[in-house]
């Protein structure tokens, strides 16, 4: 536990310690700021009963952050060690791999979620500003970023596993970006074809993340979603567990 | 049991795709020694220590520290050992201090522990001074003494440190070798070298790789007598250079001569003894009883390629 807790530590301090960290967070924000101008112009025409949280997911800027955003976070994990040579008196402490993935893995969450953290001062401006103490609904705003850190966890595993396979970080970042597309792309296609009786379209169903993202916005909690995002990521830790042990199989 | 070993290695062969890295070698290590791995680059001297720090797998053989195998028990193994790779691979972006505390923490010391150490080992390296300045500012010299402070913190009880020396100056060169000899009381080192004259300086016994083989193990004072018994003897001498292959031709201690044209009226002469022994007296008291003007007499210091020369052949014989 004492040496998750280092390397965790380690990790998120890696993140403000180089320009990288600060470049995520101000590319994020800037983009969280473009979706709070679409928010305000559509809040401008109308009055809507729709909530907040629901009004800026469907600004759409949610998925370009969640694409761009994660593979830049992930793909220093473990692609700079292996290229810096750390990964070696890192391995050679005796910690276990387990730890490492873990710690990585929370790190990359954390720093994640910390770059989300400017939605609640969008939303609370909001508030502030239209006086209208609904606009800031806790249960719903609980819920969005329920599924921000869900689906940012599959997002954030996916990038360890690309990190965990290559010494570039570049090459891991395109391999991360890649991986999180198709996913959003099978998400695209779920959207299109509507659900029919045999399996594969009902297994097609079950990837319709943009359903399943535009509910955790609206406040709804459906456990499916939660179990298929919570399976995927140990899923994908699992094989970023696997590759990193890979160097010691005979 | 292991009784005083530190390292057991027995028929370690490490293959990767396609090459053969480490073949079949077995070494071991008494606790408390120095022991130079000594080779050129690609002999296998860091495959070897990856595989002592559990870094990398053996693909046969067993290795062995303190009794620990260090496949099955990577983990108890690794808490006993300082590793510094090659390179020294460090964060660069962390304070010396910082870095040190967090390695310690790694390794599993407590947070008082870890702060008490990081002073001690701060101290025995003399990294005090920079002990707030960023890892990637500081001077090679510095950034080395961080790797072997890291290697230190946890008081392992085997150092393994790859190419320590590698890159810097020379009195940054006396200052890591100083600090090498200060562990050799408490702990047990491996340290590899490409470098004779260090591993002749620092170490108790010498392991000699070429081509992932160990062509010999022996003390410095060992191994340099063995060399020396085959070393040549220079001479540059002015005289006809047909008395002198026929002096040369006479004498019995001298097994193979060659002499080419230097500069002027000079010869240079490249001697070699036949029974180990020193020639230069002779070959002064030659140039004197013939009234040679001599200007240059020097025995060959034994190079490191010298060894793998002269090694190579008799390793098969040592074998069998």
């Amino acid at each position: 536990m004492q040496a998750y807790c280092t390397l965790v530590r380690r990790e998120l301090g890696a993140y403000f310690l180089s320009m990288t960290g600060y470049i995520i967070i101000a590319a994020v924000t800037f983009l969280l700021g473009m979706s709070f101008v679409v928010l305000l112009m559509k809040l401008q025409q109308e009055p809507t009963p729709i909530p907040l949280t629901e009004l800026f997911y469907v600004t759409q800027f949610f998925w370009l952050i969640l694409l761009l955003a994660t593979p830049v976070i992930t793909m220093r994990l473990f692609a700079q060690e292996k290229f810096s040579g750390t990964f070696e008196t890192l391995m050679t402490t005796p910690v276990s791999e387990l730890d490492v993935v873990l710690a990585k893995f929370t790190a990359g969450l954390v720093f994640y979620v910390l770059a989300w953290l400017p939605l609640l001062a969008c939303l609370l401006i909001v508030r502030h500003f239209a006086n209208d103490p609904t606009a800031f609904d806790p249960g719903i705003v609980a819920s969005t970023f329920l599924g921000i850190v869900l689906i940012g966890a599959l997002f954030v595993s996916l990038g360890c596993c690309a990190s965990a396979l290559t010494r570039s970080q570049v090459a891991a970042a395109m391999i991360s970006l890649l991986c999180g597309c198709t996913v959003f792309c099978v998400g695209v296609l779920a959207d299109r074809f509507p659900a029919q009786n045999n399996w594969q379209s009902q297994a097609l169903a079950a990837m319709a993340i943009f359903d399943q993202m535009h509910d955790f916005a609206r406040g709804v909690v459906d456990t499916r979603s939660v179990v298929l995002y919570v399976s995927l990521t140990l899923f994908f830790l699992f094989v970023t567990l696997r590759i990193v042990e890979s160097r010691r199989w005979k | 049991m292991s009784g005083g070993l530190m390292i057991e290695v027995a028929h370690l062969t490490k293959r990767y795709a396609g090459r053969t890295a480490v073949s079949n070698i077995s070494f071991t290590v008494r606790r408390g020694e120095i022991v130079g791995l000594l080779g050129p680059n690609g002999a296998g001297k860091s495959t070897t220590m990856r595989i002592l720090s559990c870094y990398l797998p053996a693909t046969s053989g067993t290795v062995r520290v303190a009794g620990l195998d260090v496949f099955r028990q990577s983990e108890e193994v690794r808490r006993r050992i300082g590793y510094m790779p090659e390179n020294n691979p460090l964060h660069f972006d962390m304070r010396v201090r910082e870095y040190l505390k967090f390695r310690a923490q790694l390794k599993g010391l407590g947070h008082r522990k870890s702060r008490d150490r990081v002073d001690t080992v701060l101290e025995q390296c003399s990294l005090t001074d920079v002990s707030h300045r960023i890892v990637g500012q500081l001077s090679k010299g510095y950034r080395q003494r961080v790797g072997l402070a890291d290697a230190l913190v946890h008081e392992p009880e085997l150092i393994i440190l790859d190419e320590p020396t590698i890159g810097l100056d020379p009195n940054q060169i006396r200052a890591v070798r100083q600090l090498i000899k200060g562990l050799a009381n408490s702990h047990t080192v491996l340290i590899s070298t490409h470098i004779l004259p260090e591993a002749e300086m620092t170490c108790n016994r010498m392991v000699i790789m070429y081509q992932g083989t160990i062509l010999a193990a022996d003390t410095p004072e060992n191994l340099q007598q063995f060399m020396s018994s085959k070393s040549q003897v220079l001479a540059e001498i002015a005289a006809p250079m047909d008395e002198l292959r026929a002096c040369w031709a006479e004498v019995p201690e001298i097994e193979n001569y060659d002499v080419s044209a230097c500069e002027g009226k000079y010869y240079r002469c490249a001697l070699t003894p036949r029974n180990g022994m020193d020639l230069r007296p002779l070959v002064f008291d030659m140039a004197r009883e013939h009234g040679w003007p001599l200007r240059e007499l020097t025995r060959n210091r034994h190079s490191l390629e010298d060894i793998y020369v002269q090694l190579t052949k008799p390793a098969d014989e040592e074998e069998s």
